[in-house]
């Protein structure tokens, strides 16, 4: 498919003429056949005459091609007006000379027809708005009405073929709408004549929900995209999601984002998401899915990039408020536009609707960051495979654009969580899993990471709590081959502590009691040397009394024996 | 009977001003050039014209390839085109008139 539309401009391939209808010319790979006729067919109330004129309108204004719009139905004033409200000034351009008008009326009882005639006088009439503007494009619109007006088909059919004959011959780019029929595309066969491209346009019932496609029947001379695809009568007109044609070729990024909570970022390879991935937070009723999304915008706001808030369940007002009680403040990034809610009840517009909107609203704010809350609301439109192609456009759309997109969705809970979310968990990057743990009569929150493609991430079940200053995730307490959460953990904790504190005293007085034993060791053994010390003292006295003794002997005898004279 | 040979005039000159004499039927035949169908359905207007209206109308002929906006105004998408534009209400006849009943059915000079 992508290798086709870079192939568009080829040179040999037939000349386009861009609608400038978002989508549109994707589909068809550059727009219209230049200098031929497209037959725009489909029942009524399907945009027929919106194409048309979007057709002429923007063709004056984008490509500055000069059309001529033919009426065959609605006055030129009714449709001046009714396009108006689209943001089309048909009066002003027919001022400034880039538009010509007219409406043809064929009022089949006011006729009678008696023998031969041919419509040269619609060639004139168109002819002579063709010359007076210069006109490259030409809408005629409902030119089956001729059908209705005139009684001789025949001759009508003839004509048809040589007024296409004529506006191919004048060069004009021409668009003609027709009513669609029975198991045929027109109610009476214009396709045979029109042969260069058929653009089918259908506006269908569906659980009560409208909804509009377009498909490209037929396309002579040129690829095409062949599948149906969602259409939208938006406050800028026609748009066409041809979004799935964008297929897998995004850039990537390796740029990280936090999640706005920091325990999750480490454990998401320690820096968050990925920059312009797709982020799945999905739970059971109030697991905080809305609280991961409130961090995220908080963190992107934080970061001063914007972040756009789709709300498919609550009003700003009451997410704002709801989300303060758990410490995010909202409302100042509203206030200081970079952060912008758009809410609205699913059931308020088709799908596709939504789609559009999304896209415009992108368009607009180009934000960095789109939350969806949840997408589980959507599936109360349509099939789930519609859904699922929504939301696959939903992911291109964003993808394509680098944006970070992050989903909630509700899940069902209980032991299926896992397949509950099957299909579009493929479609996501990184995929959160909140879960309601009841243990011992109360009800913990535990968070795990499903998947995050393109990072190491953590296996470990982690418990959060919700408080109000935001978002905290602790670890549970495992140990003794148990894992606990919520107030068991807490009880655990606690008596793990006690138990800490005891064997610290316990320690301590141990520490304690040797201390004193060394003390009094330390004590006996100061007495015991100041008694070794007077010990020695005495031994010295008496050795030295001892001497004095011996002396005192000796001095004693040689007394004597000079005494005795001996000797 | 009154009668405006056309085709050499201006388209303003053509446009009947005003009621200067009020005549009952107000014919304006209109052609795409000499086409030998415009020609016959001239004149087969004449034709009924002389038998059924004599002096009571005035008719003018006019060629859209000389003046294609007044193609407009009466709304004329078939040539040729016989447009009753008096008495009212306004009757439109396409073709070349070749069928007599049926034209003065058309400008109800026959019951329906």
């Amino acid at each position: 498919m992508l290798k086709s539309r870079s192939a568009r401009p080829k040179p040999p391939g037939i000349r386009k003429s861009p609608t400038g209808i978002r989508g549109l010319d994707e589909i068809t790979m550059g727009g219209l056949p230049r200098g031929r006729t497209t037959l725009v067919c489909g029942g009524p109330g399907c945009g027929k005459t919106l194409l048309a004129v979007e057709y002429i309108a923007r063709g004056i204004l984008e490509y500055g091609e000069p059309g001529v719009f033919i009426s065959f139905e609605e006055s030129t004033e009714e449709l001046t007006d009714n396009v108006s409200s689209l943001g089309f000034d048909l009066r002003g351009l027919s001022r400034r000379g880039l538009l010509a008008m007219d409406q043809v009326r064929i009022e089949k009882s006011e006729i009678e027809e008696t023998g031969e005639y041919d419509l040269e006088g619609l060639f004139v009439r168109i002819g002579s708005l063709i010359d007076q503007v210069k006109a490259k494009r030409v809408a005629l619109d409902t030119i089956e009405s001729l059908f209705a007006g005139l009684s001789n088909d025949a001759i009508v059919r003839a004509e048809l073929r040589r007024l296409f004959h004529w506006l191919k011959a004048k060069g004009v780019t021409s668009i003609v709408t027709a009513e669609r029929g029975e198991g045929t595309l027109t109610r009476n066969g214009l396709e045979e004549y029109v042969s260069d491209c058929v653009i089918l346009l259908d506006h269908r019932v569906e659980n009560q929900i409208a909804t509009r496609r377009v498909r490209i029947v037929k396309y002579r001379g040129s690829m095409h995209q062949p599948n149906e695809y969602p259409t939208m009568i938006g406050s800028h007109g026609l748009s066409v999601m041809p979004l799935s044609s964008l297929g897998l070729d995004y850039p990537v990024s390796k740029v990280r984002v936090s999640t706005g909570i920091k325990r999750l970022d480490s454990m998401l390879g320690g820096r968050g998401y990925i920059r312009g991935s797709s982020i799945l937070v999905s739970g059971s009723a109030g697991t905080g899915k809305t609280s991961f999304a409130a961090a995220f915008a908080d963190r992107v706001c934080r970061s001063r990039q914007k972040c756009l808030y789709l709300s498919f369940e609550e009003s700003p007002a009451q997410l704002i408020r709801n989300m303060s009680s758990v410490g995010f403040d909202l409302q100042h990034w509203v206030d200081k536009r970079l952060l912008q809610f758009r809410s609205q009840r699913v059931s308020a517009f088709g799908l596709e609707n939504h789609l559009v909107n999304l896209q415009s609203w992108v368009d607009e704010f180009s934000p960095f960051a789109v939350v969806i809350d949840p997408t589980t609301g959507l599936s109360q439109e349509g099939e789930s495979s519609e859904i699922l192609a929504m939301l696959t456009r939903i992911v291109d759309l964003l993808k394509s654009r680098g944006i970070t997109a992050f989903f909630t969705s509700l899940s069902k809970g209980g032991p299926g969580w896992e397949t509950s979310e099957v299909s579009i968990s493929s479609l996501m990057d990184t995929w959160l899993h909140l879960r309601n743990i009841e243990f011992q009569g109360e009800r913990a929150r535990g968070l795990v990471v499903v998947k995050s493609r393109g990072m190491a991430h953590s296996n470990q079940v982690k418990e959060f709590l919700l408080s109000d200053t935001g978002v905290e995730l602790c670890d549970p307490y495992i140990g003794a081959g148990e894992v606990l959460m919520g107030s068991a953990r807490e009880a655990q904790e606690a008596k793990e502590k006690e138990q800490a504190i005891e064997e610290m005293q316990a320690f301590e007085q141990h520490q304690n009691e040797t201390q004193a034993q060394r003390r009094s060791l330390e004590a006996r053994i100061d007495v015991m040397r100041l008694r070794l010390k007077s010990l020695t003292g005495e031994m010295k006295a008496s050795l030295s009394r001892e001497e004095l003794k011996q002396s005192r002997l000796s001095q004693e005898r040689s007394r004597m024996r000079v005494a005795r004279k001996a000797e | 009977m009154e009668k405006k040979k056309p085709s050499a005039r201006s388209p303003k000159a053509r446009k009947p001003r005003g009621p200067v004499k009020k005549y009952a039927y107000d014919l304006r035949l209109y052609v795409a050039g000499q086409t030998p169908r415009a020609v016959k359905a001239l004149e087969n207007l004449e034709r009924i014209c002389k038998e059924h209206l004599s002096g009571q109308y005035r008719l003018v002929v006019i060629d859209l390839l000389k003046a294609p906006k007044l193609a407009r105004g009466d709304q004329i998408v078939a040539v040729p085109t016989l447009v009753r534009k008096l008495p009212t209400p306004v009757r439109r006849i396409i073709g070349d008139l070749s069928d007599t009943e049926r034209v003065l059915i058309g400008l109800d000079l026959r019951e329906r």
